[in-house]
């Protein structure tokens, strides 16, 4: 597969394993992160919103 | 000062019309994002050669490149739309503004992060006064400075527009911080490490690079769009199409 | 134009009414340096070597520390609202502020700053270097501390925020004032970083005012 041998040496990156593993997992971590605080922002605008317009209308 | 502008310029201005256009690019986009970023890491994590004074270390370039590309490029869209907020009042290019200033914040610290750890192996050290993660690091305060800024104000009219000035006066400023950072650069490099460029990479290597780059971006336009939809639902909540998309969610 | 010297008329005034406290930048800045030898060394050749950055790392503090307050008292008292709605040039009262401050702050500390490069043992060739940068560069940093200072005036926190704002437009300043003086100390030319200096405060003084102007207007309506 590509420039490896076995997957062992996939992992370790030629003794450079714990930088690039770190780097690509920062990397994925945040790239997650924003799309999950997105989308987390919007499921509490609409639980907020939906309690909100229930008061409303049930005050009405 | 009023500039003539095409009719779709001014159709963006409505909150509405942005919502429901952004709607329909979103599937789209993040199919587009989750693609070409898949692709990308994987060609470069597995297919791509090696360097040839690096090793392996330098697959780290697919996540930090693109990343420092996008934290700035993220940094001139905020200014941008602070800018048309400024000049033609639309409140939307101000929600845009708003929007990016997290979204660069966190690809700037992806890109230190990155840029930090490659340097390990390169140079020896967790962190390099090296002028590019300098500058980025600068890039960094001037992300944190707009949205501190625009929490400490409690009207959202002047919080928008006291961010966008900033925005606009961080912009004029990198070209002279950038300048500057790499100037000193030079005086304090030590002897032993030489920043060298990269030679002209082979087809195998930037072709990825590449693809991580149009991945970025369109992910970036999958979480700016969301964002700065859900900014657009909180400022007008008050309005009636708001109300119908909240009851039909 | 005459606007602007009633305006400044009126803030050297009210600094004179307040002579103490124009002491405060200048002691700040000899305690801060004071720091560096008692944190540190007071290895002479250590202290000369770190004397450029050091010495102007401590001015940019004492700056940066009184630029909150070329705004505050008149916001304060209402007295700014009333400046900016008058029909006198915003741009000529936003320069006279702005040059009073830097009157009270970067001026006098460059004139005492030969004291502090005398503790730091900087070599006497630098002593020319070190005044001149700071003639050159506090202004700029005066600049870029008022729209710091214009943008939170209104914030009820906005001190540290000020800090947080204000010190990425300070770098270049900070970068180029210390080569200046790291090359005077060392006998090469320094008209080169001079030019640089006075060209970023041309710069400044062309479009800060602007930017201090948009955000007074944004805070006072805020």
């Amino acid at each position: 597969m590509g420039d490896f041998a076995t997957v062992a040496d996939f992992l370790q990156m030629g003794k450079h394993g714990l930088y690039v593993w770190l780097s690509y997992g920062i990397g994925l971590f945040l790239l997650v992160y924003n799309v999950v605080s997105a989308y987390w922002l919007k499921r509490q605008f609409f639980i907020n919103a939906k309690r909100r317009l229930r008061r409303e209308q049930g005050s009405v | 000062m009023k500039i003539k502008m095409p009719r779709w310029f001014y159709q963006l201005a409505s909150p509405k019309w942005f919502y429901d256009f952004t709607g329909k690019l979103l599937p789209w986009f993040s199919l587009v994002a989750l693609l070409l970023l898949t692709v990308g890491m994987v060609w470069g994590l597995v297919f791509a050669p090696a360097d040839y004074q690096q090793g392996n270390s330098f697959r780290i370039i697919y996540i930090h490149v693109p990343s420092s590309i996008l934290a700035q490029s993220c940094y001139m869209l905020m200014a941008v739309a602070g800018a048309i907020g400024l000049i033609w009042k639309m409140k939307i290019a101000h929600m845009v503004a708003q929007a990016c200033a997290p979204i660069g914040a966190s690809i700037a610290v992806m890109s230190l992060a990155t840029g930090a750890i490659w340097g390990k192996p390169t140079w020896g050290a967790w962190w390099v006064w090296d002028a590019r993660l300098t500058a980025m690091l600068v890039l960094l305060f001037l992300y944190i400075g707009v949205i501190a800024l625009n929490s400490a104000f409690e009207n959202k009219a002047s919080a928008d527009k006291a961010s966008a000035v900033l925005s606009l006066v961080g912009l004029v400023n990198i070209p002279i911080i950038k300048y500057s950072v790499e100037w000193w650069n030079t005086l304090h490099q030590p002897a032993t490490f030489t920043v060298t460029e990269k030679p002209a990479m082979p087809p195998e290597m930037w072709i990825p690079l590449l693809i991580m780059v149009l991945g970025f971006y369109c992910f970036f336009a999958v979480v700016l769009m969301s964002r700065a939809r859900i900014e657009v639902l909180e400022r007008e909540k008050r309005s009636d199409w708001v109300k119908k998309v909240i009851e039909n969610y | 134009m005459s606007f602007f010297f009633a305006a400044l008329k009126r803030d050297l005034l009210l600094v004179f009414r307040h002579r103490n406290d124009i002491i405060n930048p200048l002691a700040f800045f000899l305690m801060v340096a004071v720091l560096f030898p008692l944190g540190v060394s007071p290895e002479p050749s250590f202290l000369s070597d770190v004397a450029s950055g050091v010495i102007w790392v401590a001015a940019l503090l004492a700056c940066l520390l009184s630029v909150d307050g070329i705004f505050r008292t008149d916001y304060d008292d209402g007295s700014l609202e009333q400046m900016l709605v008058s029909s006198e040039s915003l741009y000529a009262l936003v320069l006279a502020k702005v040059f009073s401050h830097w009157l009270i702050s970067g001026f006098c500390l460059a004139l005492i700053s030969p004291l502090v490069a005398m503790m730091f043992f900087l070599p006497e060739q630098g002593y020319f270097a070190l005044v001149m940068s700071l003639l050159l560069g506090t202004p700029t940093l005066s600049l870029m501390g008022a729209i710091g200072a214009a943008l939170t005036v209104a914030l009820r926190k906005g001190g540290v925020l000020i800090s947080l704002l204000v010190l990425p437009l300070y770098i270049p300043v900070l970068i180029f004032g210390a080569g200046t003086v790291q090359a005077g100390a060392m006998g090469l030319s320094i008209q080169g970083y001079l030019a640089l200096l006075g060209a970023i405060l041309v710069f400044s003084l062309m479009f800060a005012p602007f930017a201090i102007v948009a955000a007074l207007k944004i805070s006072v309506r805020s």
